[in-house]
């Protein structure tokens, strides 16, 4: 994926003109106690968040957190049972004819017309625009210049999720919906993808992402939501979310050559918490690292256990999301 | 609407991305998307080898096979006159309901249908595409037929057979509903199967080669009861000048009335 240069050079926007523009500018999205029930389920239940224009915006959670309902509300493919969604302004759902021109859109799936090739879909697609990105500049941004004859079902699933940003790009949006975008695709277009999002931010387009990628949206978004179980648990940004919790709660993770029962873990004097990450594998969170230490490690020798890791750690996203969640991002 | 502000950003340098354009909408005119969108949609049924046998190959195949070989007791003077018609009407049915239904039936399995809906096309502007390409289909599925017809076998229209026209847009208009009654309601295998097992079964019973008035008497009424009769009974009517039974017109556009509400009332797009 190379730079193309289709157009001509506009002066430079400094950050703090960008910053000003963007608190002037106001919400792109705003969401306010939402609601959306499937029959007896309840898929998101009384969500309520901003997101600013010009900012990258990411929604993290584990499957079934109500992320893609969330996302699905504010695109207009569905309406919410309850509470309210304004989307530039309008409501999804009911203005959606004036809405759509004005968004870019990747859903988790792909939706590209299998026996058209690459260059085809991607002007049809130009052709719904009044003023469309150049089709071909669009291919050669995404690296797939090469493929503009390919059948789409003869592309690689990595090739496929790029074409899909090509067209969710092609009507130069102003806001991007963007459902788990790299998903399938290589570590080198996964970071080619970071830089053209990160560019349509510079460029103030808003950006709103979910993805499984906990680096993904650590060095994207300027600020992350975590929803689980149709609850949006904690909202701030990335350094916001891991300092904030590591300045009180110390991580500790250890190796043991067997099992042992979390609740002993637990149980440690100064232990907050504790849990089992993997097979031998547990992590202490507790507000004294030091005593910790001391009462973990008496408490492994009186066990007899074997101790092949032992680690002191700040918390990670990662760590962050397993504490708030209590899941696996693919759980 | 003074106040809404116009900001277009153009390619800056290093700057891999595309420029945006906010505060105004980006869509372009109807006409434009629909014209693109059926272009696509021809494009790609003529990409199907499968779709240019059920809609070309084989009607061609059996207007010559039938007309050419087998002596058909008919109520026409001569066996081309009996069969274009009803040819004409598999073509419409073939077009209509096989290829229209299958093709969407996959398009919402692949998700495009739900990925056109969050685009600037239109719902009712991608239904339009669909049907300008099956029409456009159909002349040309109507033009070979008529040709082979008339140059290898002598037919020639009756001064009534400008009536064929409304009858093909209302044939269309119930075949092509019933094939997307098919693909927006069942699986895209189960519509593939079900698509192509109508036609098997309308040709059977459709009046097509034979008279329905030639059937068993216990294939009588279904017959008669049932769309492709109805449209191949007065396409003959038309085409031969003996007139256009108004039941068979009413019959066809009741089918087309139901099938349009069942469609509209059940189409699943994702």
């Amino acid at each position: 994926m190379d730079t193309t240069q289709t157009n001509a050079t506009p002066p430079a926007v400094d950050a703090a003109a960008r910053e000003r523009q963007r608190a002037a500018a106001g919400d792109a999205i705003r969401v306010e106690g939402l609601r959306k029930t499937y029959g007896e389920k309840v898929a998101v239940k009384g969500v309520s968040f901003a997101v600013r224009r010009g900012e990258v915006f990411a929604l993290l959670g584990p499957n079934g957190a109500g992320k893609t309902s969330t996302i699905e509300i504010l695109e207009g493919y569905r309406a919410c049972n309850g509470g309210t969604a304004a989307v530039l302004g309008m409501d999804p759902h009911r203005d959606g004819e004036r809405l759509k021109p004005r968004i870019g859109v990747m859903l988790q799936q792909d939706g590209l017309y299998p026996s058209l090739r690459a260059g085809e879909v991607l002007d049809l697609f130009a052709r719904f625009f009044a003023q469309p990105e150049d089709p071909v500049a669009l291919l050669d941004l995404v690296g797939l210049r090469d493929s503009s004859g390919v059948r789409c079902r003869q592309l690689s699933g990595g090739q496929k999720r790029r074409l899909a940003l090509a067209v969710a790009l092609v009507g130069r949006p102003e806001l991007l919906f963007l459902d788990e975008p790299t998903t399938g695709m290589d570590p080198q277009a996964r970071r080619a993808t970071w830089d053209i999002i990160r560019a349509l931010r510079e460029r103030g387009a808003t950006v709103l992402l979910t993805t499984h990628f906990m680096d993904e949206a650590e060095r994207l978004a300027d600020r992350i939501a975590i929803m689980d179980d149709g609850e949006l648990i904690a909202l701030d940004t990335p350094a916001g979310l891991t300092s904030g919790q590591s300045t009180t709660t110390t991580e500790i993770h250890v190796t043991l050559g067997a099992e042992i029962e979390t609740a002993a873990l637990a149980a440690l004097p100064t232990a907050r918490a504790a849990r089992r990450d993997a097979s031998g594998k547990y992590t202490v969170e507790t507000g004294d690292a030091r005593t910790l230490l001391v009462e973990l490690t008496t408490l492994l020798r009186d066990r007899g256990l074997d101790v092949s890791e032992l680690r002191v750690g700040r918390s990670s996203l990662e760590d962050v999301f397993l504490r708030l969640t209590g899941k696996e991002m693919r759980a | 609407m003074s106040q809404i502000r116009q900001t277009v950003t153009t390619g800056g340098p290093g700057v891999p991305a595309p420029a945006i354009i906010a505060g105004v909408p980006n869509a372009a005119p109807p006409s434009q998307a629909i014209l693109a969108q059926t272009r696509a949609e021809l494009t790609m049924t003529l990409r199907r080898g499968e779709g240019v046998l059920v809609t070309i190959i084989m009607p061609v195949l059996f207007l010559v096979f039938f007309a050419a070989l087998i002596p058909i007791p008919s109520i026409a003077s001569r066996p081309i006159d009996f069969l274009l018609p009803g040819i004409i009407a598999v073509a419409v049915m073939s077009s209509g309901m096989v290829s229209l239904g299958i093709a969407t039936a996959y398009e919402r399995y692949y998700g495009v249908l739900k990925r056109l809906g969050a685009s600037p096309l239109p719902r009712w502007g991608l239904l339009a595409a669909k049907v300008l390409a099956v029409l456009t289909l159909e002349v040309a599925q109507i033009a070979v037929l008529v040709f082979i017809g008339a140059v290898f076998f002598g037919w020639r229209p009756a001064a009534s057979a400008w009536l064929a026209v409304p009858i093909v847009l209302l044939g269309t208009l119930t075949f092509a509903s019933l094939g997307l009654l098919m693909a927006g309601a069942l699986r895209a295998e189960a519509t593939l199967a079900s698509a192509n097992g109508l036609y098997v079964v309308f040709l059977a019973i459709g009046g097509i080669f034979l008279p329905v008035d030639h059937f068993p008497p216990f294939l009588q009424v279904p017959a008669q009861i049932l769309p492709p009769a109805a449209l191949a009974d007065s396409l003959r009517g038309a085409l031969t000048g003996r007139g256009v039974a108004g039941a068979d017109v009413l019959l066809l556009a009741l089918w087309g009335g139901i099938f349009l509400a069942a469609a509209t009332r059940t189409f699943k797009w994702e």
